[in-house]
């Protein structure tokens, strides 16, 4: 399998992409509409603030009088409350459109991701899916929610600022006006130099992070072979990189903030040399050329803000794409609607509709070709698996011994031919009926955060303790269990990584046989256990198999010696298949297999 | 007291090459600031003097003079500014690298027993966004703090100049404007920490949803998932809604505490201004300072709020720098000793072992491999098979009194680490690759290995077949970026990186688990060439793989059960007999005779 690159997101902007989007955003119409009406009133409020000032000059000082000053102060305090207030409920509003909207994607992918193949989760690692779901989302609801409303609010403090200062004076405000577009376009260009800068020291960040991971989970190895060293020549290189990286975006900083001041700066000098010189003549009062002065240096806020939020909001594209790609992902597997009808979907399984399953697997001329691959690994296959019967599947490791497996527990459809469970095609039913019946232990135990308890009943939900107990009885775990601190509610920690494999695959295997599956999956589920506690889960399992179908995955020779049936694998192909006794006698692939754990013996006496 | 003294003297260490740049950047600042607040006197001078005043009618018909003389102060301000910003960034960056650098080669040389107390993700945690809190303090937070400083007492002072009266109330909203906003920000900080948490939560459950898919589909538990997630996202919805009222009420608070300020100055400043104590221009600027003033001081109380994560971010970093290192000696003391040991034989001499407090896992454990044989250490899980190559290689340090270990006559504390980890090639039961090419990986401990070598070793490892397969050979990246490799694969390369090392002792610590019987013998049968000159030491749960050693050792619960040759062993019908008959069933050992 070639290594996972990641697509490239950096399509010129279209409102096609953003269009995707509006099915989440439509559910909170009403808040979108509150937040902007509320920030239209605050960029009001906002823009008035510094012509009080000016009123104050013109009106008090300048006249030589307080008459009216009580009146003006209320108005004065009423007109900040009213700022107040506005800013708590538009942040309050717009902070709900943002986890809302945020919660109902995370909600749609997640829904998405439990319908997809497997052939999507063998090619997608697990940190994309995990930042398509968790970051990608947490970008898109902030940027709408937040982006739009901010923009909003800048456009129209923008604009109102500019038709107060044309209605007080429209030469000086074409002053200002001229400069306007000098700041938007330094912002433009240095956001983006910006920008890419902090992509790198981003990416270079999440290197580092990996080395440090790997440095410390390596650790024994490194030291083994003293290459501490070499480790730190690396790790040095990389923090160079990201020195070099970081100072380049903290430069361009350096150098933008001070020229957008610059400017500021330099507006409100002209506006006072020819704001001055109209107060000279009497053609405005003071207090016009105080508001002129004020509004010099707080446009340049919004106008930054605007720029910026433009630059932000066309980034964001790239995480709606990120986001669509993933919910329009289509799965290999799909129940067709007459089954769904009957048999529900996993949001609603009809279970009165299910019928009981007695096990019997058949494949008809079965021929199969993964996804993504290029050759048949199955062809013409045909095997009846009368229920209750064990079929061991046996090969080096990776021959492609899960094929099988899969197509059997129809986590892959066949490309030609049928499978029959009980006789009838298994599309003909639903996927969750099917996946309900198997029970299932894997080479890597997979636990989920939480108690050990909790993990086996995730086998039956509604076992009692007692049960989940005789499960763990039955295949030795609870003794281990019993030794752990806490017992069965002793917590796993994240995968279940406070537990030994051992333990993991106990404890898998009390859920696997919690389920009471009718078809059981064992993929070589006893390898790391020592010995003794290897032969207990044996006679356990041999106990368990009797009665229920299954499948055996193993290398283990011992373990499937005494199966009804064996397939041998090489290479993804099924090369021999027949019982113990005919596959020996035949001294094909298996036979050799098989005698070389003999061979080995007698090669060992040579060694000494 | 003492221990504040250490912890700033630790700090002082990533210092080295940051200070300089930090001065300069907070002279830089000073003097920015001081420039910024010329600009308002400038506006008053104009407006007061110039404008409606006959004293400086030269001025007042060339007011473009003064706007020079305004542009002139912004690109002097300008220039400093960015001075400061482009200093402050350098040490900034200076000082992150440091201190990334020695965390990295600190975690490196930590012992084992510490990194078992560890979880690895805590330790990144403390690598990496510890070390941007703390980074960010320091030149960020604690820069500001500087330039808040500067900007209140510098305004202070035009404040005061012009009207005391004044001056004393903008001093008085300054202590609340802090203390509310540092009181505010904490509690936010709390909530935002159980927002956080919350946020943890709901990631664990897609990243476990996606790693265990397999399990998920298996049992059809996709609405079990679902339900699992909705609640955790109503959750963290709900708890962050909760926090951005909770901010939308400190910003409309703090706007309106700000507000006051404002109003206060202008109305009053209006009262004086009628009254004929300040002018106009004063008035202006006076309300300039004031406005200047509003935005930072609101911005300290945040500040001052997150240099107490700050604090805790340095505690956290300072537990790992005080861990202590192993001893790695100097470059010369190794090629000494290298010379000095004349062979390898090891002898374990009444060895007892625990880790930690743990309980005993190996008692009274006696032995000697000369050079050049093969020993097998056969035993169970945790029966401390694994223990004893770890403390022979010094990855566990064997406590005094707990027995003698030595290397070729020497105890294995007097030689070096470097010189005795060398001797000792080693393959984990759970080996670690590398995110590098195959090829790298294999020659990491022998970096002027030829091709050749690398193939050769790799052929031996029986992993040469497998790797010529992938699409990119040797060149083909493995872990986190490139393809994952099986259980098998990995111990067998890893197996081909040790056997590269050209160790005159090779260990196999339960290294051939993952690989199927029929390749386990084909590699064994290819090292018999090391045999001659090296020593092998196979330790496993398989009697396969040790039964041709020379000596064989039989461990339970920590103690020498049994040892001798295989043909003694199995004659003795011990625990190894009863092994070897568990291992090697009936039929296995008629061998096929059908």
């Amino acid at each position: 399998m070639a290594a996972y690159e990641e697509q490239e997101y950096n399509k010129p902007f279209s409102l096609q992409v953003w269009a995707k989007m509006l099915p989440f955003f439509k559910p909170y119409q009403k808040y979108f509409i509150i937040t902007l009406g509320l920030n239209i009133l605050l960029a009001a409020v906002d823009v008035s603030v510094p012509l009080f000032q000016s009123a104050a000059i013109d009106q008090f000082i300048t006249k030589n009088s307080l008459e009216g000053l009580f009146p003006f102060t209320l108005l004065y305090i009423t007109v900040i409350g009213a700022q107040t207030l506005l800013v708590y409920f538009s942040v309050h509003a717009a902070t709900v459109i943002d986890m809302n909207v945020g919660k109902d994607l995370k909600w749609a992918q997640f829904q998405h991701l439990q319908t997809l193949s497997f052939s999507y989760f063998n090619t997608t690692p697990v940190g994309y899916i995990h930042a398509r779901v968790m970051s990608d989302t947490l970008r898109i609801a902030s940027m709408t929610a937040w982006g739009i409303v901010d923009m909003f609010w800048a456009l129209i403090y923008v604009v109102s600022v500019f038709a107060i200062m044309f209605f007080l004076n429209s030469k000086l405000a074409f002053i200002i006006v001229l400069i306007v577009p000098c700041i938007a376009v330094l912002t433009v260009y240095f956001q983006n130099k910006i920008l890419h800068w902090n992509r790198k020291v981003r990416k270079i960040n999440s290197q580092i992070t990996n080395l440090y991971n790997e440095g410390i989970t390596g650790v024994k190895t490194s030291k083994s072979m003293v290459i501490e060293e070499d480790n730190e020549k690396e790790f040095f290189k990389k923090t160079a990189k990201m020195h070099q990286a970081a100072s380049r975006s903290a430069k361009l900083n350096a150098i933008y903030i001070p020229t957008v001041l610059f400017f500021s700066s330099s507006a409100a000098a002209i506006v006072l040399a020819k704001g001055g010189a109209m107060v000279e003549i009497g053609q405005i009062p003071l207090g016009t050329l105080s508001v002129f002065m004020s509004y010099a240096v707080v446009i340049f806020e919004p106008v930054q803000q605007l720029a910026r939020l433009l630059a932000d909001l066309i980034s964001c594209q790239a995480n709606i794409e990120r986001v669509t790609d993933l919910l329009e992902q289509k799965p290999n597997v799909v129940d067709r609607p007459e089954v769904i009808s009957k048999y529900g979907d996993s949001f609603f399984p009809k279970k009165e509709n299910w019928e009981k399953i007695k096990g019997e697997i058949e494949f008809q001329d079965v021929s199969f070709m993964y996804p993504d691959g290029k050759e048949y690994v199955l062809q013409h296959f045909n095997l009846k698996i009368p229920a209750g019967s064990n079929v061991a599947i046996v090969g080096e490791t990776g021959a492609g011994k899960s094929t099988l497996v899969n197509l059997a527990g129809r986590f892959f459809e066949p490309t030609k031919g049928r499978i029959l469970i009980d006789g009838v095609d298994y599309k003909e039913r639903s996927q969750l009926w099917l996946h309900s019946q198997i029970g299932y232990v894997l080479q890597n135990p997979h636990l989920f955060s939480g108690t050990i308890r909790e993990n086996i009943r995730y086998g039956n939900l509604n076992a009692t303790d007692e049960e989940i107990e005789e499960a763990a009885k039955k295949v030795s775990a609870h003794v281990v269990i019993e030794k752990l601190e806490n017992g069965y509610d002793s917590n796993v920690g994240e995968s279940g990584n406070r537990l030994s494999t051992g333990e993991k695959q106990l404890i898998s295997f009390a859920r696997a046989i919690l389920a009471a599956p009718a078809i059981f999956v064992l993929d070589e589920a006893t390898s790391s256990i020592d010995t003794k506690t290897e032969q207990l889960i044996q006679k356990a399992t041999e106990q368990l198999l009797n009665g229920h179908t299954s499948f055996v995955i193993a290398h283990r020779l011992s373990t499937i010696r005494r199966a009804d049936f064996i397939l041998v694998v090489k290479e993804g192909k099924i090369i021999e298949r027949g019982t113990h006794k005919e596959l020996l006698e035949a001294r094909g692939y298996y036979y050799h297999l098989y005698s070389k754990q003999f061979e080995e013996e007698e090669s060992l006496k040579a060694f000494t | 007291m003492k221990e504040k003294h250490k912890k700033i003297k630790w700090m002082g260490r990533f210092f080295q090459n940051a200070r300089k740049y930090f001065i300069i950047a907070v002279l830089a600042s000073f003097i920015s600031t001081g420039l910024n607040a010329l600009t308002p006197q400038v506006f008053r001078f104009a407006i007061d003097s110039v404008l409606g005043s006959q004293k400086y009618s030269y001025l007042s018909n060339h007011l473009w003079l003064i706007a020079g003389l305004l542009v002139f102060l912004a690109l002097l301000s300008g220039i400093s500014l960015f001075v400061c910003k482009f200093n402050a960034s350098k040490a900034g960056e200076n000082f992150a690298k440091n201190m990334r650098d020695t965390l990295f080669s600190h975690v490196q040389k930590l012992p084992m027993e510490w990194h078992d107390k560890n979880q690895t993700g805590d330790i990144i945690q403390r690598c990496t966004s510890d070390v941007e809190v703390i980074r960010n303090f320091v030149v960020t937070q604690l820069l500001e703090v500087f330039r808040t400083a500067f900007l209140v007492i510098i305004s202070f002072g035009m404040m005061w100049a012009m009207n005391r009266k004044l001056s004393l109330l903008v001093l008085f909203f300054v202590p609340i404007v802090i203390i509310y906003s540092t009181i505010f920000y904490r509690l936010i900080a709390q909530r935002f920490t159980v927002a956080d948490e919350a946020e943890g939560e709901l990631s664990t459950v897609v990243q476990e949803n996606a790693t265990g898919v397999r399990v998920v589909r298996a049992f059809g538990r996709e609405q079990f998932e679902m339900e699992r997630f909705q609640d955790k996202n109503e959750k963290f919805a709900k708890l962050w809604i909760r926090l951005g009222s909770l901010s939308g009420l400190y910003w409309g608070v703090g706007d309106f505490i700000t507000g006051l300020q404002v109003i206060t100055i202008i109305v009053l400043g209006t009262i004086e201004g009628v009254k004929g104590s300040i002018s106009v221009g004063e008035f202006i600027a006076f309300a300039s300072y004031n406005t200047a003033l509003v935005w930072p001081i609101r911005g300290l109380g945040r500040i001052l709020s997150d240099m107490s994560k700050a604090g805790v971010s340095f505690e956290r970093v300072h537990y790992i720098i005080r861990g202590e290192e192993e001893d790695y000696c100097q470059k010369e003391d190794v090629k000494k000793i290298e010379k000095e040991l004349p062979h390898y034989d090891i002898v374990f001499s009444n060895v007892s072992f625990q880790y930690g407090t743990g309980k005993q896992v190996l008692s009274n454990i006696d032995f000697t491999i000369p050079q050049g044989t093969t020993f097998g250490i056969l035993g169970g899980t945790g029966s401390g098979k694994s223990t004893i190559a770890q403390l022979l290689n010094r990855l566990y340090q064997l406590p005094e009194g707990k027995g003698s270990i030595t290397l070729g006559g020497t105890p294995i504390e007097e030689i070096p680490l470097e010189v005795l980890r060398k001797k000792i090639g080693i393959v984990l039961q759970e080996p670690f690759l590398y995110s590098r090419t195959i090829k790298e990986n294999i020659r990491a401990a022998s970096k002027e290995a030829s091709m050749e070598d690398i193939q050769k070793a790799a052929q031996i490892a029986c992993v040469d077949a497998s790797i010529q397969h992938f699409t990119d050979g040797y060149e083909t990246m493995v872990g986190e970026r490139g393809i994952t490799l099986s259980g098998g694969q990995k111990q067998r390369v890893a197996i081909a990186r040790m056997l590269l090392q050209k160790a005159p002792i090779l260990i196999f610590d339960d290294s051939l688990s993952a690989v199927d019987s029929q390749t386990d013998s084909l590699i064994r049968k290819a090292l018999k060439q090391y045999e001659k000159e090296a020593t092998i030491l196979f330790i496993s749960h398989r009697v396969a793989t040790l039964m041709g050693a020379d000596q064989i050792i039989v461990l339970s619960h920590g103690h020498i059960a049994e040892r001798g040759t295989h043909e003694e062993l199995m004659a003795a019908s011990g625990i190894y007999r009863q092994v070897y008959d568990i291992q090697m069933s009936q039929d296995d050992r008629k061998k096929v005779e059908i």
